[in-house]
């Protein structure tokens, strides 16, 4: 069952009660059009039912979502998949600073660009494999204190000029790996970072993926792979395990 | 919803329109954008600021001030009276509005500087420096007087409330302007009182800001060397006089000017060429006091210009978008797109990478000057 609820107008706390019981009545599917800045759409919801986004929704989607897929046609802003447990979300546009903030489980499909300290206390246990993948580039601190979890950053169709990732990349990281797709200049890194060349299994890894990635959004997969990829480990599990106590 | 409604979802909100042909259009969009981040701000602070609404005045200082008490009032008035030709007064228009509470007085005066008044300082004195010396005496001597805008052909509109209630308060689309800020305010370390709203301005300068200023107390103290009196018990005051001091006073384009507010760090100064190397390493040492450490995003507006700016590691959010002759600026893009659906163009800027927009007649009236000194 498919269900449209048009969003015009509405206050989040409203748009999200419709949506709770759209779901709870048995909808499939929820199309909301007109979103404009309400936050928190999908947070909290457990299910594996699917929701379609028109326009900006606002801040904290996905915030500790745990198992629905979510399709923005346009931008998303700040904070997407926030402490995100299960589930999907694809963004067809741009997706604004922390995203995947202390992501535990689940994917994020980003087309476009992402701000800054994507993916920052990103962590991971077991079968709980957090994956981001970003279309365009990434702003600074990209993987911030990262604990786990997966980074692929392809760096497509980048603006004369610029970058695909800022500076401080990693920094703080002790856990999980931060695939990039061509060279990233050492003084990007931060401090707890090291490039290595990826594996076999790490090749099969960003194939699966970007292959994912060019199905939701139409691209090219050959196009994708054609440029090897760097991948970014940390040095040390416990970079700051000594800060304060010398042993 | 039980405990879910008392949880205050924080953040400040900002948002900023400029028309670069300098088409002038009323408070209303400004105040649609800024109602999008209604939950940003908790109702202790909202305020505007408009460029181009006193045509009628545009070469008088328009004074807007806040008064606690009559005393306050009568004993500025007298002040103005003695230093200003005073070619109109009387309180700025407001309607009833439920949610604002116990206001000030407001008035405005629309003022210019007696020419004996210029020829009685000792040394030369710059109309500007006159009307700024007496805007901080005011604030600083008058209990209970505050001024909230002193530009010319500007004004700002603010107090304690949402901002939505402010600009309804102040009857914002009433006034035609073709530049326009707002702020959402959620105090977190000062009080909010009608004086500690935003904008917060000296002469064409206006700045509202979501975040905190760190350094505000080395800051404070290097502007005080200068004359700068901060009263206004809010660390965004300093950042309008950092910009004052810089650009009016020290002749810094605004360009170089946000090089040393949100100075890039020295391992990326280590980076870059020998002259702007040099360039860059002059500005943190002759200015290092001036550096607004701790997050923020702010929108700077002058009577030419508006200037979107995060801090150098960007703690704060930030949108800017483009169409025709509008450029946007916001906390967030659905702030944006609430008053223009389909920008040509949407981005986020850097931490430290400058948004700004520029009327059309000032870049022209530039490119003739440097055309004319070549």
């Amino acid at each position: 069952m498919m269900i449209t609820i048009d969003a015009s107008g509405l206050h989040y706390r409203k748009l999200n009660e419709q949506i709770r019981k759209a779901l709870a009545t048995g909808a499939t599917e929820i199309l909301i059009k007109n979103a404009n800045g309400q936050r928190y759409i999908g947070t909290g919801i457990s299910g594996n039912q699917r929701i379609v986004i028109e326009g900006t929704p606002g801040s904290d989607l996905a915030a500790f979502m745990d198992g629905l897929e979510i399709e923005v046609m346009g931008n998303a802003q700040d904070g997407v998949g926030n402490t995100m447990n299960a589930g999907r979300v694809i963004v067809h546009g741009n997706a604004g600073d922390v995203t995947g903030y202390g992501m535990r489980g689940g994917e994020l499909f980003i087309r476009g660009d992402v701000g800054y300290r994507v993916g920052i206390h990103m962590k991971a246990y077991k079968e709980k494999q957090p994956v981001i993948v970003i279309g365009g580039r990434a702003g600074a601190f990209l993987g911030e204190y990262m604990a786990g979890g997966v980074i692929l950053l392809l760096g497509l169709d980048l603006e004369p000029g610029r970058e695909i990732v800022g500076n401080f990349c990693g920094t703080g990281m002790h856990g999980g790996t931060i695939f990039i797709r061509g060279e990233v200049e050492p003084y990007k890194l931060g401090k707890e970072v090291r490039v290595v060349e990826p594996t076999s299994e790490d090749e099969q890894f960003i194939a699966d993926y970007v292959a994912r990635f060019a199905s939701y959004f139409g691209d090219d997969l050959s196009r994708i792979v054609a440029k090897p990829f760097k991948k970014l480990i940390p040095f040390n599990k416990r970079p700051y395990g000594n800060l304060y106590t010398p042993y | 919803m039980g405990n879910f409604c008392e949880y205050l979802p924080s953040g400040c909100a900002i948002s900023g329109i400029i028309n670069k042909k300098g088409k002038r259009f009323n408070g209303e969009r400004i105040l649609e954008s800024i109602a999008v981040m209604h939950e940003r701000s908790n109702g202790l602070g909202g305020g505007f600021a408009a460029y181009g609404i006193y045509p009628e005045f545009k070469d008088h200082y328009a004074l807007h001030v806040f008064y606690d008490s009559e005393k306050a009032r009568t004993d500025t008035e007298q002040l103005l009276q003695e230093r200003f030709h005073v070619d109109e007064s009387g309180p700025v228009p407001t309607r009833p509005v439920r949610a604002i509470t116990r206001p000030p007085l407001i008035w405005r005066y629309f003022v210019q500087v007696k020419p004996q008044q210029k020829e009685k300082q000792i040394f030369s004195v710059e109309a500007d420096d006159y009307l700024v010396a007496t805007v901080m005496e005011i604030n600083e001597k008058i209990p209970g007087a505050f001024v909230v805008s002193s530009g010319k052909n500007m004004g700002v509109f603010k107090g304690v409330g949402y901002p939505e209630d402010i600009g309804e308060f102040y009857r914002i689309d009433e006034y035609q302007g073709y530049i326009w800020t707002a702020h959402g305010r959620f105090p977190t370390n000062t009080p909010g009182w009608w004086g500690g709203a935003h904008p917060f301005t000296l002469l064409d300068w206006s700045v509202v800001h979501n975040g905190e200023i760190s350094s505000y107390g080395a800051n404070k103290r290097f502007l005080e060397m200068f004359g700068y009196c901060c009263t206004l018990q809010t660390d965004t005051e300093v950042i309008t006089y950092v910009f004052d001091f810089l650009v009016r006073k020290q002749g810094l384009p605004l360009e170089l000017a946000v090089k040393v507010v949100a100075a890039p760090l020295w391992s990326e100064i280590e980076l870059l060429d020998p002259e702007q190397k040099e360039l860059l390493t002059t500005l943190r040492a002759v200015y290092g006091n001036l550096l607004l450490n701790g997050p923020f995003s702010i929108i700077l507006a002058t009577g030419r210009e508006i200037l979107a700016l995060n801090d150098r590691i960007k703690l704060r959010p930030l949108t800017a978008a483009e169409k025709g002759d509008e450029l946007y600026v916001a906390s967030e893009e659905a702030a944006i797109r609430k008053i223009c659906p389909h920008p040509d163009r949407v981005w986020m800027p850097d931490g430290g990478e400058p948004v700004i927009g520029r009327l059309q007649e000032c870049i022209e009236k530039e490119t003739t000057e440097s055309a004319e000194l070549a």
